[in-house]
């Protein structure tokens, strides 16, 4: 099982770049320990920034940095930097057009039995909806590194939405294909599409390998670019698939499922089930006993499939 | 007497601006006119005395800063810009918020001389505070100024400004509070009061200066007062009248956004002449 979570993997990342690029400033609403980023605050205080509990002043203070040619790294639980900021979002960096780099931190039902307060199952719908923004779901620790990489080279704002605890590897160092904006195909088959992003890539693998045993081939895409969204691949994917599942921990509107079947419907209309967080408050508990109920694991992504196919 | 010359011709500029304001919108069938008379002075002295800034160095990283965080005043900054260069009278007048111009109601940081969109109140401050925290991060002696109105302070992401302005020590930052009292429904202090707000911002840490902010030298000397003071940023309460330079509108509320019929622009424009003549 690995150990490390994707958001120290970011962290790693920024403080190899800083030692180089001055540029670089991360910043903070109290939340360092959370974001992992106190290695980055404790070996770069002059290129960190603390805003203190305070959302909206976190972006935009990272706007005014971007303006001045500052590349900030702004990280915040993405329940509150997607709601409480969203306008900071919307305005001082998509529409003012600044280097912004957003990191939701504790994405989902990350924070669990915390409550419907600290869970973020609106923002791929919220961010994805802004001119302008684009938005990132990495599924592994490989895979955030070169996301990290190669959003240090542009000079575009962008939302990154990471979770709290480490997840399985879907990738491994020596093969982590990464082509910006471009979904990974992990799985080929005909018989159904698997479009999964963040940590819902890994469940879908569980569930392709669960399935070949028992005959059925599906296709397993790594859509970590929700937006923007390639169009192609969703097509590929869907053509010749009797089905095509989306998976995603995110509420059922306006995310992941929502822009594959308008693709889908427009291009190769076939099936689509959206496998999501349900519309009320989450039941109770860690990601995985929330994700085990609601069947968002390899067997209970299975298990749709094969109902699906009937 | 350079300076004194340079003045007068300053006090006499605020009234040609707001001139170009009024027919910037009479053209476009609308605007701001309340906020965007009650800050001119504000404007004429920031472009035309105390900011380095200019269509020639607008690139440059040394450069002041300046946002227009009370958005909606984009008629005033609009003749400001005109009048400094960095955009065509002629060209604003013919195409303000006509189908497909670049001319909004509001800042568009795609065009010259304008650095960051706003509209949506309180959002200029915190951005300020990034680029005056960036300049400090640089090493670079450019400042910062940020306009709001008064009514716009309820949004409490100023706050959450004041107290990172504080923190950092941002003495490259300064924060003019268009203080003309009213907003859309009525006086600021049966909407949402604000006073005793000097003593609110102080208390924030900040340095703060009340003054007339109708009186070009008042803000004068409150402008170099800011530059002189170090190790905290400073607060310029400018003290308007809404609608200043014209009996049609000064200090009445339904002067934000009312478009004069042209009885009463005749009388506005007249108004305004008079001013400046008495002024040059």
């Amino acid at each position: 099982m690995n150990k490390i979570a994707n958001r120290k993997v970011i962290c790693d990342v920024l403080i190899e770049h800083a030692k180089t690029d001055k540029d670089i400033v991360v910043l903070c609403s109290d939340s360092r320990g959370s974001a992992s980023l106190k290695p980055f605050f404790e070996a770069f205080p002059e290129q960190s920034v603390e805003a203190g509990i305070a959302e909206q002043d976190l972006v935009g203070i990272a706007a005014g940095l971007a303006s001045c040619g500052k590349k900030p790294f702004a990280a915040s639980p993405a329940s509150f930097l997607t709601t409480r900021s969203y306008e900071q979002c919307k305005v001082d960096c998509a529409y003012s057009d600044t280097n912004v780099k957003l990191i939701g931190i504790s994405g989902g039902i990350s924070y669990g039995a915390l409550g419907m307060s600290h869970h973020s199952a609106q923002d791929i719908a919220a961010m994805s909806a802004i001119p302008n923004m684009r938005v990132y779901l990495p599924s592994d620790r490989f895979q955030t590194a070169k996301l990290m990489e190669a959003l240090l080279q542009d000079k575009k704002c962008a939302y990154i939405r990471v979770g709290r605890n480490p997840v399985e590897d879907v990738y491994t160092e020596d093969n982590c294909p990464f082509n910006m904006n471009k979904a990974n195909f992990l799985r080929e088959g005909s018989d159904a599409a698997l479009i999964a992003c963040g940590e819902m890539v890994r469940p879908c693998l569980d569930a392709a390998d669960l399935l070949a045993a028992d005959g059925i081939h599906v296709s397993v895409v790594d859509m970590y670019c929700v937006k923007p969204l390639d169009k192609e691949a969703v097509i590929k994917a869907a053509t010749n698939a009797k089905l095509v599942l989306t998976a995603e921990e995110h509420s059922p509107f306006g995310g992941l499922g929502s822009m594959v079947s308008q693709v889908v419907a427009a291009n190769v209309p076939v099936k689509v089930i959206n496998v999501a967080l349900p519309d009320e408050p989450v039941i109770t508990g860690t990601s995985k006993e929330v994700f085990q109920y609601y069947g968002m694991t390899g067997e209970g992504i299975a298990k749709r499939v094969k109902e699906a196919l009937l | 007497m350079k300076g004194a010359d340079e003045m007068a011709n300053l006090k006499a500029l605020a009234y040609k601006l707001r001139q170009d304001a009024v027919d910037i919108i009479m053209a476009g069938g609308g605007g701001h006119i309340g906020g965007d008379m009650s800050v001119m002075e504000v404007l004429t002295e920031l472009y035309f005395k105390q900011m380095k800034i200019s269509p020639e160095n607008k690139d440059d990283p040394d450069r002041d800063r300046f946002i227009m965080s009370k958005g909606h005043s984009m008629e005033a900054f609009y003749a400001v810009l005109c009048q400094k260069g960095f955009l065509d009278l002629d060209d604003v007048k013919k195409r303000f918020s006509q189908f497909g111009s670049p001319y909004i109601g509001h800042p568009n940081n795609k065009l010259p001389g304008i650095e960051m969109n706003s509209g949506s109140l309180g959002h200029g401050l915190p951005v300020a505070v990034g680029m005056a925290i960036a300049g400090k991060m640089d090493r670079r002696n450019y400042r910062v100024y940020v306009v709001t109105g008064d009514g716009e302070l309820a949004e409490g992401s100023n706050w959450e400004g004041f107290m990172s302005g504080a923190m950092y020590k941002l003495d490259n930052l300064c924060c003019v509070i268009d203080r003309n009292h009213l907003q859309i429904s009525g006086p600021t202090e049966d909407v949402m009061a604000l006073d005793d707000l000097k003593k609110k911002v102080e208390a924030f840490g900040w340095h703060v200066l009340s003054v007339d902010g109708n009186d070009m030298d008042a803000l004068d000397a409150a402008f170099e007062d800011a530059k002189k003071t170090k190790g905290q940023p400073t607060c310029i309460i400018a003290n308007t009248t809404k609608g200043k330079g014209s009996s049609v509108m000064e200090n009445k509320a339904e002067w934000h956004h009312k478009l004069p019929t042209e009885e009463e622009y005749r009388q506005i424009i007249k108004d305004l002449k008079a001013k400046e003549a008495e002024l040059a």
